[in-house]
């Protein structure tokens, strides 16, 4: 599956909301089957960036392309079982269950009249097993707890079951515990199946952790994009966020550990 | 399912009591006689197959379209408050209807028709465009009150033109609180034609509006055109409501009420859904139909009060709570 007809690639990208430019003739490459997370300041176009990457804003110049496709002239259901995205604080409909949540994941593969196939079931169940959520599939999303609801949010674009998975912010507002907890299942699935994963993110340490590169974005323009190593240093820190910082490694993964001073 | 099954009961059994409630003795044995030895020269008879019946097939149309609209309605807005009743879309309808025929000067039942559902969808878009739809998400509250405002708007408008018009204040009272008296005079045929066509396309959309029910990001991560499930969705409320109001005008409340009970029996899956919700709306609507012939006999309180009358507390109970919810 870690074809790289699975890789995603920003060409050129220009995209602005009225006279204010977000992003300036960015280019990147996203590789089939790694992790990715896009780093940066609140208002750098983090988020914008993810969203053009699945299609749900145009860019004004550029491209983006799915292994050999551009995805801005793909068939809206083709790129929908190709790539899904979670976008930020997504609400459910009131009294809604687990199960009937991630069930909704399954909309890109039915047809306009056919009926509920073994394999949306299949997928169903193999999400909530991957969320932990298995056992608590029929209750509603309104009883669970913060991580809880949002693992089952995560379990929804699981069970899309597409091998580009785009996630924008999946931690915010979950406790720490929650956090890695989200991030391991993301890992999980990335590890099984090689699926391509692209993160907004804030935690530089998880995302230093987790993924197997970052993209730092600063006020202007990109700063970094390579493996934490190389993106998460004292200078690209300066340069990206203003902040004066010492990077140590972790102590337990190794991994480049961002300390303010 | 078996919650579904309670509700065909509950429906056959509405049915029956549409039948035979009223008609002299007999009940269901005479029913039952004029169902399968039908004799032309009995009265009994007669009015059981040309008073009833239409009666009968009139409350189906009305309540089964009614609580399908309500339910997608409501999940295509996010609003529990939306109803066809509420978001003036009966309103708009029933307006055509006393207008064009006015303007006409017949009110013939293919007339009615025609202008029935150029009615409803105009005042639809109208209310999305005046609740701030258009633009992105209509709140609950404004949505809610640009209907509430068109819908009385435009039955005051009605009501006007029907008081001015002391020949037609029979004729068209219908038009300001449905009914399901003298159903036989409605274009029954076409409506159930219209009834049928909404329907089949809300059920082959539904999976489409339960994504779209998640926010338009999602919707359209999902693989789905935000705009044109909208439309469908339009298309469909059009149909049910245009039906609805054809073969028994204004029916407030009803398209409220339903929605919440068929989500107790089809769950958050909306194809099962709407078919409770048919079966729910058909089955409330000819209950209330029945009860309201036998509370003053021999006069008949309008079925679209009845709705009225258990609906509108219904509806200052959901806006409290609502308000006292999380608001969105």
């Amino acid at each position: 599956m870690t074809s790289a007809n699975n890789a995603l690639k920003a060409e050129n990208l220009t995209i602005g909301y009225g006279e204010r430019t977000v992003i300036d003739n960015l280019s990147l490459d996203f590789p089939a089957g790694r992790m990715t997370a896009i780093l940066g300041p609140n208002g750098c176009g983090k988020s914008t960036l993810l969203r053009a990457l699945a299609r749900l804003i145009t860019p004004e110049k550029g491209t983006v392309t799915l292994g050999s496709d551009n995805i801005f002239s793909m068939d809206t259901r083709a790129l929908a079982r190709r790539l899904a995205i979670l976008p930020q604080a997504s609400k459910a409909p009131e009294g809604i269950t687990v199960a009937d949540l991630v069930r909704r994941g399954r909309t890109p593969w039915r047809g306009l009249f056919s009926a509920w196939s073994e394999a949306d079931a299949a997928a169903v169940e193999r999400a909530l097993k991957e969320v932990g959520l298995t056992d608590m599939s029929e209750r509603p999303i309104d009883q669970l707890s913060g991580g809880q609801r949002q693992r089952a949010w995560i379990a929804l674009v699981l069970a899309q079951d597409t091998p580009c998975l785009l996630l924008d912010e999946p931690t915010t507002w979950l406790d720490l515990t929650h956090q890695i907890e989200v991030l391991s299942l993301v890992r999980e699935r990335n590890r099984n199946q090689g699926v391509t994963v692209v993160t907004v993110l804030h935690d530089l340490n998880l995302a230093a952790r987790f993924y197997d590169r970052l993209v730092l974005l600063g006020p202007n323009g990109m700063v970094a994009a390579g493996s934490p190593q190389d993106v998460l240093t004292e200078e690209n820190l300066m340069t990206g966020f203003g902040l004066s910082a010492m990077v140590l490694p972790d102590p337990i993964t190794g991994t480049p550990m961002v300390v303010p001073r | 399912m078996r919650a579904m099954a309670v509700a065909a009961l509950a429906l056959v059994f509405a049915a029956v009591l549409t039948l035979t409630v009223g008609v002299r003795e007999g009940g269901f044995a005479l029913l039952w006689q004029a169902l399968t030895a039908f004799d032309p020269t009995d009265p009994a008879h007669i009015a059981i197959h040309s008073i009833r019946m239409p009666r009968l097939i009139a409350g189906l149309i009305a309540g089964a379209a009614l609580g399908m609209a309500g339910t997608i309605m409501q999940a295509i807005t996010r609003n529990p408050l939306a109803d066809p009743g509420i978001l003036g879309i009966n309103a708009g309808a029933a307006f055509a209807v006393v207008i064009g025929s006015l303007i006409a000067g017949r009110a013939d039942n293919g007339l009615m028709a025609a202008l029935a559902f150029p009615g409803a969808a105009a005042a639809a878009v109208a209310v999305f465009a005046l609740g701030g739809g258009l633009k992105g998400d209509a709140g609950p509250v404004r949505l809610t009150l640009a209907g509430v405002a068109l819908s009385a708007m435009l039955l005051s408008f009605v009501s006007a033109i029907i008081l001015a018009r002391n020949e037609a204040l029979e004729v068209f009272r219908f038009w300001v609180t449905g009914s399901l008296a003298q159903a036989g005079m409605r274009p029954l045929g076409y409506m159930a034609v219209a009834a049928v066509f909404g329907s089949a396309l809300a059920i082959a959309i539904a999976p489409r509006i339960e994504a779209l029910s998640l926010g338009s990001a999602l919707a359209r991560g999902l693989g789905t055109n935000p705009g044109r499930i909208q439309f469908g969705a339009l298309v469909a409320v059009t149909a049910l409501t245009g039906a609805a109001v054809g073969v028994a005008g204004p029916v407030a409340f009803l398209g409220l009420l339903v929605p919440r009970l068929a989500r107790r029996v089809g769950g958050h899956v909306l194809r099962r859904e709407l078919i409770a919700s048919a079966i729910l709306g058909a089955a409330i609507l000819l209950f209330a139909d029945t009860i309201g012939r036998l509370v003053t006999p021999p006069a008949e309180i309008r079925v679209g009060t009845m709705t009225a009358l258990i609906g509108a507390p219904m509806f200052i109970w959901m806006a409290r709570r609502l308000r006292a919810g999380a608001g969105a």
